[in-house]
């Protein structure tokens, strides 16, 4: 295989394994904030043994995206040197603002968030618990804005330095919102509310149909279907703001999505098909004519450019391109189903007796998950052949001074540790869900002076004998 | 200021800070195997619990800054030491994930593995660490067009593994300074036998070291000649040194930790005051060597970026003093520990 191939695969293999996590720490962040402030709100003590319980699960997550995380940062050097030679100077400043603006906040108080809970007050933990979630969408923002310049490049000069080119900044606000990053950024960060909603609501509902703790699993599932719902509804309208953007200023993108190989007015929108590379056309093709049209530019006989108005050298792969974005779109419409449904549902609280939706919902993380890293692939595979669109392409991008065997060695190891990394983690995820949350405190007058003591003692809730309990 | 020369020292800073911070905590989890019983061992892994995953933040901004600053620095580097980064990445993965996971089972087991995974990827990163500073003061194959030109075995010179061991024993040093900071007993007074005898040992390999490199490395010290007030770090470095010993034996734990921090700063100051202006040199023609000039992004980002450094700083500063505060003190064993 070719250093190029080598390359690509083990970044879409770190990348993929990677963004198994920042999605769920965001969206499980933002439902931490709303536990916890309706815990100071209402000072309703299951609220604080959700936010507790879900603090672990968040820590856990956290640890392992920092870990996974580290290797995106110095991979565009190891792998990609004549790439970060071209970007440095206007790429390189997104993440370094990352580092200075986002992850010492994240990681920072997380340290309260997760260790500090009897040594801070009430207020202050809530604080740290809003600032970690506050650092985890700003590390978006700069991420995104950084992925945005490749795909819509935009603020920049090109300079040559001694023979070679390279991307200067011109405008470093035009960089920061360059045409894509505020649609992206909303979209990026609606899937992993979406995702963190789905976590939760699997968790929940699990709990439920297994008859634990039916309060606790009732409080968490009501909040998680309602952010899941909202988010799943407004999902669909920016993919929306995004395809006619997309549309704009990367049309071969846009074409490749939607398996449009021919320019054409009254562009069909694919209900199904299979992509053809031969023939260049949809397979067992079911489709609703003008409807792309309409999407994109709002008027049934408008045309949209199909992928024969590019040369063959600078189409992305169709049917991989294709089948990420409609498999995207697949999970993304399931969901609105099913959390609307759910939404539904709670008026009257009907949704806690419903075992099938229940049943569905315990599903629905799969769903959910697979819908991220589908729209990142099909963000990165659709900009193919380019690394930035339009201004350098992949296969040009690579470092040549790596040998293709040690890309080799270092994509086995990747893959062994990874492989190592997610079963640990799914077991230890696995064994806190069927722990759950720690019991609540009983109640004062129901049980023994003694009881109240020690309660009076450890106002935190925690059992006086449990620090020995657990080695 | 010149810009370059700025971002060169900043760039020394945020690596400063890195070592400083994370340095106990590599030094804590290579001393973590040395730890007798269960009890002690999640006393090691929680007195840097809330700690280690703020201080790797300083690494992660050392290297989004270098790759904004120098771009051409941070491409040949890191494509350069392709297989040692491999290995220094895998090794702060292990780091990280050990501490997290080892405490969510009680199978010996379990808990043994992760306990040697922790023990040895800090070990190994100080060890690469240390490899990739010696590597930069002896300079690395760096053909014309600043492309490197060597192998694996290339970066594995007798001078850089004894940096590298010199690198490991400071670390281990300034961990059993922390940990004499952070424990109380019978236990606090083993953690500062190892610190004497990590002191021995760092103070054997740093005269070793000072040695070779002033014999074989003339072009360390160019820049003293030319700017006298360097000998300023050289003296801080002998005066902390000299005091590590002296507030360990006058038992005052917090001094000797702000001794082997001032030693650690120092060290790096050198080691940038060896290397300026040049950030890589090639060992095969000084002229291909990559210096602040011929790496460096442009004069606006490099503006733009010390805008960025200067309204971020002192949040990243005030973030830090707040959670070492709310963490001070001997580290205790509750509820929410691993």
């Amino acid at each position: 295989m070719s250093i190029v191939t080598l390359s690509r695969l083990q970044f879409a293999l770190t990348i993929m394994f990677h963004y198994l996590f920042p999605p769920l720490s965001i969206g499980l962040g933002l439902l931490l904030v709303l536990m916890e402030g309706a815990y100071l709100r209402t000072g309703d003590k299951e609220w604080e043994s959700l936010a507790r319980f879900w603090t672990k699960i968040f820590a856990v997550n956290f640890a392992m995206g920092v870990a996974s995380g580290i290797v995106m940062e110095f991979q565009f050097g190891t792998n990609w040197a004549v790439y970060s030679r071209f970007v440095g100077d206007v790429f390189g400043s997104a993440l370094a603002a990352e580092g200075i603006f986002a992850f010492f906040l994240e990681s920072g108080f997380l340290a309260v968030l997760v260790f500090g809970w009897d040594r801070v007050s009430a207020r202050m933990h809530f604080l740290s618990t809003c600032l970690v979630a506050l650092g985890a969408l700003f590390s978006a923002v700069w991420i995104i804005v950084a992925n945005s310049w490749q795909q819509t490049p935009a603020g920049y000069v090109l300079v040559s330095h001694g023979g070679v080119l390279r991307a200067e900044v011109a405008s470093f606000w035009a960089v920061v919102f360059n045409p894509s990053s505020i649609p992206r950024l909303v979209h990026t960060v609606l899937g992993a509310w979406m995702l963190g909603a789905a976590f939760v609501a699997s968790v929940s509902a699990f709990y439920l149909l297994k008859g634990r703790g039916p309060s606790l699993a009732r409080k968490s599932l009501a909040v998680s279907v309602l952010l899941g719902a909202s988010a799943s509804l407004l999902l669909p309208l920016s993919g929306d703001v995004q395809a006619r953007l997309i549309a704009r200023l990367q049309p071969a993108k846009l074409a490749a999505f939607e398996g449009l190989y021919r320019s054409q007015p009254r562009a069909p929108l694919t209900l199904f098909g299979i992509p053809d590379g031969k023939r260049q056309k949809l397979r067992a093709e079911l489709a609703v004519p003008g409807l792309l049209s309409w999407l994109v530019h709002r008027r049934l006989d408008a045309p949209v450019t199909g992928l024969d108005a590019f040369p063959p050298g600078d189409r992305p792969p169709v049917a991989a391109s294709y089948w990420l974005f409609h498999s995207m779109v697949g999970c993304g419409l399931l969901l609105a189903a099913l959390f609307c449904a759910a939404a539904w549902g709670l008026r009257g609280g009907r949704l806690y007796g419903q075992r099938w939706l229940l049943k569905a919902l315990v599903g629905s993380v799969v769903p959910a998950l697979a819908a991220n890293e589908l729209g990142w692939c099909a963000a990165e595979v659709g900009r193919q052949p380019w690394i930035v669109y339009g201004l350098l392409r992949t296969r040009d991008a690579v470092s040549r001074s790596v040998p293709a065997p040690e890309v080799l060695l270092s994509i086995t190891l990747f893959a062994l540790i990874y492989a190592l990394l997610l079963a640990v983690w799914l077991s230890v995820l696995d064994d806190k869900i069927r722990r759950g949350p720690e019991e609540l405190p009983a109640a004062v007058p129901a049980r023994g002076w003694l009881e109240s003591a020690a309660q009076l003692a450890d106002p935190a809730g925690g059992s006086l004998t449990e620090a020995k309990e657990e080695p | 200021m010149d810009l370059r020369a700025l971002w060169f020292v900043l760039l020394g800073i945020l690596l400063s800070g890195y070592a400083i911070l994370d340095g106990f905590d590599l030094g804590v989890g290579i001393l973590h195997l040395g730890a007798r019983d269960d009890r002690e061992r999640r006393l090691f892994m929680n007195s840097i619990g809330p700690l280690w995953d703020g201080n790797e933040v300083w690494l992660v901004t050392f290297g989004g800054a270098l790759f904004a600053a120098f771009p051409e620095a941070y491409a040949t580097a890191f494509s350069a030491f392709y297989l040692p980064f491999m290995l220094l990445l895998f090794a702060l993965i292990f780091r990280a994930v050990s501490m997290e996971f080892r405490g969510k089972r009680s199978s010996p087991l379990w808990r043994g593995a992760w306990d040697v995974s922790f023990s040895a990827a800090s070990f190994l990163a100080a060890l690469l660490f240390g490899v990739a500073v010696g590597d930069s003061m002896l300079g690395i194959p760096i053909a014309r067009g600043h492309e490197f030109a060597g192998g694996f075995l290339d970066l594995l010179r007798p001078y850089a593994l004894l940096v590298g061991a010199l690198n490991v024993s400071l670390f281990t040093l300034h961990g059993a300074i922390y940990l004499n900071l952070k424990t109380g007993g019978e236990l606090q007074r083993r953690v500062r036998r190892w610190a004497w005898h990590a002191f021995g040992i760092f103070l054997t390999l740093y005269l070793f070291t000072t040695i070779v490199t002033l014999v074989s490395l003339p072009r360390a010290i160019a820049n003293f000649q030319r700017l006298p007030w360097l000998w300023g770090a050289v003296a801080v470095n002998v005066l902390a040194l000299a005091n590590i010993p002296r507030s360990l034996f006058l038992r005052r734990p917090g001094q000797a930790f702000l001794s082997s921090a001032a030693s650690i700063a120092a060290l790096i100051a050198l080691f940038g005051a060896a290397l300026y202006p040049n950030l890589i040199v090639s060992s095969l023609n000084p002229d291909w060597s990559l210096t602040v000039v011929n790496a460096s992004s442009s004069a606006k980002t490099l503006g733009i970026m010390a805008v960025i450094a200067l309204c971020g700083m002192p949040f990243v500063l005030a973030y830090t003093a707040v959670i070492y505060w709310v963490f001070r003190g001997r580290v205790e064993l509750g509820k929410f520990s691993y």
